[in-house]
């Protein structure tokens, strides 16, 4: 094996992507060659680093010197001074938003980083993805080996209880008990399934750890196959992931090679198997009993549980159904033993949660933290803050299914218990964060909309309860909303939630009834007053000029698309609401701030 | 897969690769490569280094480089930092020399005192 001076790792996971990593990964090919550094530098195409928001992202080892934003222009300075002459490229280091001046040079000076503890993220932006080698270097598959070799079955789900791992796809279930639910069904025939049909807006944590470790999955899936006594497993992922597709193809392929998949792994009498089954974009397919009909071949609707898939799940066997992120810290606790997990975290909540932060926040990304990190350290520290410094509003976490936590609760320690105590839920990772500028009825509308499309139809409470919510929150949000109309929502919200059959039609009033429960007054200004006190609903905006400030100077009537404003030059001008649309280009264009919203 | 040796013996040869991106605390070797240093022959050292160190398969040996070390009328000049040690610098190398440093210093720990800064300006 050839030894190289220097590694170069381009962060390949989709964020990065999307900002053009493929691209630095050919020019640094180019570069290299030209300077003959081929057989002296490494390039390593590695999964996400978690900073997606200053993608995409280089960094260089042994110095771990760590560079972000990079074009494909820079590209050709990092190889002249960095690799040819060993001097880091200041200019092109992170720069840490809170403070200003400091660059920072390697990955753990960053402040993003040094709050969160990586454990099912342990490999992703280290490891080569693509190569099942670099995944063994980092004691890949040792976990596997132990578990066949020195472990029974009944060993390993006691490791994985008395570890107090609980499903990370957002409910919760203890996942040693789950286990041992399935290894005591009775059946010849069982499977392990995966659940990878990441489906919430905002969240990519199990994407990234497809695309960042996929043989962390695979090494898991086959551990839980001799635990329950399965010899097959299938992987749900939706095919909106293509790199993911792209790497679990590729790793699946790796393991069947080294004989890590296939019949009498290690020598012994195991065998086991993994297939892919790829989602064709419907929400629910993330449901459990959906996912597991759409793996069949049926229609991707949900059934009624009981019976419950550890009993009667795909093709009516047997069958354990886990989230990526949960399969992630199986290796880990096997390796490490269940004491070593259980130090991590509150009392009932153990180890660590991979959130995805997006909104209004300066650090989007993906970051782990311990259980009971509160949620002002994940987004005032970790996140770095709200740009422009706008005051916070509000979290939503669990997306279409989960609440929001407002400003008194920032410091709840975030576990699954105190989520769902203030109304919200963990789900299953993603994180949005908002500001002053947000309207949080807007808000319940959007995510109300979401469930409302992705409603599969089957059960009434759902298709037609969520159906009546949404054109209730569009009467509020268009200016036409009436006395009792917030009543009428929580009542049909909680009977939803009281009478749906699965786990969406159950969660979908959770938008509104906990915005409701945080931000009435909100939903009464737009009823009672016809006003949007963030500024957002379009319908009761309206735009006036201060007859103090203005000036006369005719620049907002120059704007206006729909001549709207009109007024004598050098004095005040006034909107006329009717012809208004309400675009905003006036207030832009103002030099003296006389036009205001509101 | 047949046995656990088998995979023992994947991440041994691999493990050498990917070491450089673990934490750790070996010997680190810097080579000084700017203008200066690669117009008096820095590379062919840097590589004589790299290619000593695996050879030899020696663990927890960091080869990197540096910008001007300031004395550019002894380049190619490379420093040695052993863990616990001061730090030797070494001036005007060949790539044998550096596989006599490698081989006297960082193996054996006995400092190569005449190719050093200290020897070259007596």
């Amino acid at each position: 094996m050839k030894l190289y001076r220097s590694h170069v790792l381009v962060c390949g996971g989709t964020g990065c992507h999307s900002s053009g990593s493929a691209g630095i990964i050919d020019a640094f090919q180019a570069e290299l060659k030209k300077h003959n550094l081929e057989d002296e530098i490494k390039l390593v195409s590695t999964g996400c680093f978690g900073l997606c928001a200053v993608g995409p992202v280089v960094v260089v080892y042994p110095e771990g010197a760590f560079y972000s934003g990079i074009k494909a222009e820079d590209v050709p300075r990092i190889v002249e001074e960095h690799l040819l002459k060993g001097r880091i490229v200041n200019d092109l280091l992170y720069h840490d938003h809170a403070k200003a001046e400091d660059v920072v040079s390697t990955l753990d000076e960053v402040e993003f980083y040094k709050k969160q503890k990586r454990m099912a993220l342990r490999n992703c932006g280290v490891i080569n993805p693509e190569k099942i080698e670099e995944y063994i270097a980092f004691d890949g598959y040792k976990a596997l080996a132990r578990v066949l070799t020195e472990m029974t079955p009944m060993d390993v789900i006691n490791e994985i209880k008395a570890s107090g791992l609980r499903g990370r796809g957002g409910a919760g279930f203890p996942t040693g008990l789950k286990w041992e639910f399935a290894r005591k069904a009775p059946g010849d025939k069982k499977y392990v399934c995966c659940n990878a049909d990441e489906g919430d807006p905002g969240a990519f944590m199990d994407r990234s750890l497809l695309e960042g470790d996929p043989h962390s999955i695979l090494e898991a899936m086959a551990i839980a196959g001799y635990a329950i006594g399965s010899d097959q497993g299938y992987i749900y992922v939706r095919a909106e992931y293509p790199i993911a597709v792209k790497r679990l193809t590729i790793a699946i392929e790796q393991a069947k090679e080294l004989g890590l998949l296939g019949k009498n792994i290690f020598g012994t009498d195991f065998s086991f198997d993994i297939e892919l089954r790829l989602g064709a974009g419907a929400f629910v397919c993330g449901e459990e009993t959906a996912l597991m009909r759409s793996i069949e071949g049926k229609r991707g609707e949900p059934t009624p549980r009981p019976p419950f898939p550890a009993v009667k799940g795909v093709f009516a066997k047997p069958t354990l159904l886990n989230n990526v992120e949960t399969y992630a810290n199986i290796p880990q606790i096997i390796l490490n033993g269940a004491e070593w997990f259980s130090q991590v975290g509150t009392e009932k909540s153990k180890g660590t949660k991979v959130f995805a932060l997006g909104g209004k926040i300066n650090n989007t990304g993906l970051v782990e933290v311990p259980m009971g990190t509160t949620l002002r350290e994940i987004i005032y520290d970790i996140g770095g803050g709200i740009p422009n410094g706008k005051k916070f509003k509000a979290a939503q976490t669990g997306g279409p299914s989960g609440g929001c936590i407002p400003a008194e609760h920032l410091d709840t320690p975030i576990d699954y218990d105190s989520l769902a105590k203030i109304g919200s839920m963990m789900g299953s990772g993603g994180l949005i964060v908002m500001d002053e500028d947000n309207c949080m009825v807007d808000i319940a509308r959007f995510f109300l909309d979401f469930t409302v499309d992705e409603s599969c139809g089957k059960c009434p409470p759902c298709r037609i309860g969520t159906k009546r919510m949404l054109e209730l929150l569009d009467k509020i949000t268009s200016g036409n909303g009436e006395e009792g109309d917030i009543e009428k929502l929580e009542e049909l919200g909680n009977n939803i939630k009281a009478s749906a059959l699965c786990g969406l039609g159950q969660t979908a009033p959770n938008p509104v009834l906990s915005t409701i429960m945080y931000f009435r007054d909100e939903y009464e200004a737009h009823i009672k007053e016809k006003r949007c006190p963030a500024g957002v609903c379009r319908n009761l905006l309206r735009y006036v000029i201060s007859s103090d400030l203005c000036r006369g100077c005719g620049l907002c009537t120059k704007v206006c698309p729909v001549s709207a404003i009109s007024g004598e030059r050098k004095a005040p001008h006034i909107i006329d609401p009717d012809k208004c649309i309400k675009c905003g280009a006036c207030a832009e264009k103002c030099p003296f701030h006389a036009i205001t919203k509101g | 897969m047949k046995s656990i040796q088998e995979l023992e013996q994947i991440k041994q040869r691999t493990l050498q690769e990917v070491n450089l991106r673990k934490d750790r605390k070996g010997t680190r070797v810097v080579v000084g490569m700017a203008t200066c240093g690669i117009a008096a022959g820095a590379r062919p050292v840097l590589l004589a280094f790299v290619e000593e160190v695996q050879k030899r398969n020696l663990q927890d040996i960091t080869v990197t480089q540096t910008g001007c070390v300031g004395v550019c009328r002894l380049e190619p000049i490379v420093e040695v930092y052993k863990p616990g040690e001061e730090k030797v610098t070494y001036v005007k190398l060949t790539p044998e020399k550096a596989k006599r440093i490698v081989a006297e210093h960082i193996v054996n720990g006995q400092v190569v005192t005449e190719y050093t800064i200290g020897a070259a300006e007596k």
